[in-house]
């Protein structure tokens, strides 16, 4: 299983993460980690008056499928509105990482989803877009 | 294990190739692969001697422990009391009532926090002294104590190269120490602490001293009266015994002094309503219907480790990590932690792969049939004083060969190619 999971898409995401960095100005972020590994990642948003995501950025310790996942995930934030954004689940994940994953590995895969929801889901966020059901 | 079975093992001595015969697991083969298991500080694997013994005691003595007066009660009891005397004698106990069995190495000093620390023999503002490298399993019992009474926990440090500097014991022990908790071996790294030194500095300020030995009891010789410790916990499948199945070693009067964790069955003198009185030691620690299968075959797994020796054991780790330091340092890009030193070395190697996160090298070590942890082995406050999220950790036991470290050796350069 280990050398199907390590195609060229991951490798070349976890070396060269998209949207890898920080964002002092973000409107919003939010960390978790995954207590099994110790990996930790943190994701920044910024939210635009439109409620559309103007801009997004991940960093964190992570292993290859957790990065992979994290960079493949912001890639496809930019120019989503906050609740199309919201809607992405696990299976979107999964399939866009296109890997067959064990239950230990499918935690890394699911990080950078939980640490997303956990942002989009926010007080903060149900603030600055004036939503009163989450939060 | 039939006495004359071990005499003869005794006369083969330590032959990896015969030992391996013992382990019915090890002819298992993933992903097409032999396997190559090197996860023994996690847990061992058995030999059919345990295996047997443990299904011998369902299919011919099981019965309740120290309740049924029948012969079959009586037989029970008897392999159950056995199983604690040959813990006693491997560690060198006084008496097999200086142990009790607990579910593993985190219950018996979680027995301990409890009955001992919560329970009224520490106060606000006294002193427990541990080490950065302590396994959660004697961090976080602590962490109850400080929480409940108001401990004050302080942490010896370690080096770069991963040993205890023991010129902070001396800052850090003082009057106000109630106990000093420090394990015998890493987990991570493999260093072997001096705890009898440590030991006797507790003793200096009458505190106590527990000692975490669930990586040291299944690998090295261990006497308890020569460490002087007061306390010793361990658990039985890292030492080719059955999970669920563990030790708290105790001097009499410390363990007299300790309250009960578990109340119910066996663990009382009487019961009126409304009160009880404890049984005596180590009874008052195994309240419910003990894991007496679980203690028969940690019986029969101290017989297969003294009829090879234990020092025997000791000799063939030291061998095994020398060759895999060796071999590691041999590779570019591979980082080792620990101790160079084989006096201070057990049988654990944690690594890490430039560029490659712990958890790729072993998912791709897996693939070419090596077992290998990969993590922060619960050992958090370890990795943070290291600065590093994870590593990868090949520990070896009494069935590993050199042959299986050169497995390893080819499957970090697999790694290697894979990232390259």
């Amino acid at each position: 299983m280990a050398y199907e999971m390590y195609q060229e898409q991951i490798l070349d995401h976890y070396k060269h993460p998209r949207n890898y960095g920080d964002m002092p100005d973000a409107d919003l972020q939010a960390t978790d980690n995954n207590p099994l590994c110790g990996d930790q990642l943190t994701i920044f948003l910024k939210v635009g008056d439109d409620r559309k995501i103007a801009d997004v950025k991940f960093n964190g310790i992570g292993c290859a499928i957790s990065r992979a996942s994290a960079s493949l995930l912001t890639m496809r934030l930019k120019g989503k509105t906050v609740e199309e954004a919201r809607k992405i689940d696990k299976e979107d994940v999964l399939k866009a990482l296109g890997i067959p994953l064990g239950p230990v590995r499918l935690k890394c895969a699911l990080l950078s989803l939980q640490v997303l929801k956990k942002a989009l889901f926010s007080k903060e966020m149900a603030e600055s877009i004036g939503d009163t059901t989450a939060g | 294990m039939k006495r004359d079975e071990t005499m003869d093992r005794t006369r083969r001595a330590f032959d990896v190739a015969n030992i391996r015969k013992d382990f019915p697991i090890l002819t298992k083969r993933v992903h097409g692969k032999p396997l190559v298991y090197l996860d023994n500080a996690a847990t061992s694997q058995k030999p059919r001697q345990v295996i047997e013994a443990e299904s011998r005691f369902y299919t011919e003595t099981n019965a309740n422990v120290h309740r049924a007066i029948y012969e079959l009660g009586e037989e029970a009891t008897r392999e159950y009391e056995e199983a604690r005397e040959k813990v006693a004698s491997l560690i060198n106990a006084r008496s097999p009532s200086e142990i009790a069995f607990t579910k593993g190495a985190t219950e018996a000093i979680n027995v301990v926090a409890y009955g001992w620390g919560i329970k009224g023999k520490v106060a606000k503002g006294d002193g427990i002294v541990l080490t950065v490298m302590e396994h959660h399993s004697n961090q976080v019992p602590w962490f109850f104590v400080q929480d409940q009474v108001g401990a004050k926990l302080s942490w010896i440090d370690v080096d770069d190269e991963g040993l205890l500097k023991m010129d902070q014991l001396d800052k850090l022990i003082d009057e106000r120490v109630k106990l000093v908790a420090v394990t015998q071996c890493s987990n991570v790294l493999g260093t072997i602490n001096p705890v009898k030194e440590i030991a006797k500095k507790a003793h200096e300020v009458d505190a106590l001293c527990l000692v975490d030995a669930a990586q040291s009891v299944p690998h090295m010789p261990v006497d308890v009266q020569s460490i002087d410790c007061d306390l010793m916990a361990f658990s039985g499948h890292k030492m080719l015994g059955p999970t669920g199945i563990g030790v708290l070693y105790g001097k009499e009067k410390v363990l007299a002094e300790i309250e009960p964790m578990i109340g119910g069955g066996e663990m009382i003198n009487e019961v009126h309503l409304g009160s009880a009185k404890w049984a005596d030691v180590p009874y008052k620690f195994e309240g419910g219907t003990p894991n007496m299968a679980g203690a028969v075959g940690l019986g029969a797994a101290v017989d297969y480790l003294s009829a090879l020796g234990m020092d025997n054991v000791r000799k063939h780790d030291i061998e095994l990590v020398k060759y895999a330091l060796e071999v590691l340092h041999g590779i570019k890009g591979v980082t080792t932690y620990g101790p160079e030193d084989m006096k201070h070395r057990g049988g654990i190697v944690s690594f890490n792969v430039e560029g490659v996160h712990a958890h790729d090298v072993a998912s791709i070590l897996d693939a070419e049939g090596v077992a290998v942890r990969s993590g922060h082995h619960c050992a958090q406050p370890l990795m943070e004083r290291y600065k590093i999220p994870a590593t990868a950790r090949a520990s070896f036991y009494v069935y590993n060969t050199k042959e299986e470290i050169d497995c390893l050796a080819k499957g970090i350069r697999k790694v290697q190619e894979v990232f390259g």
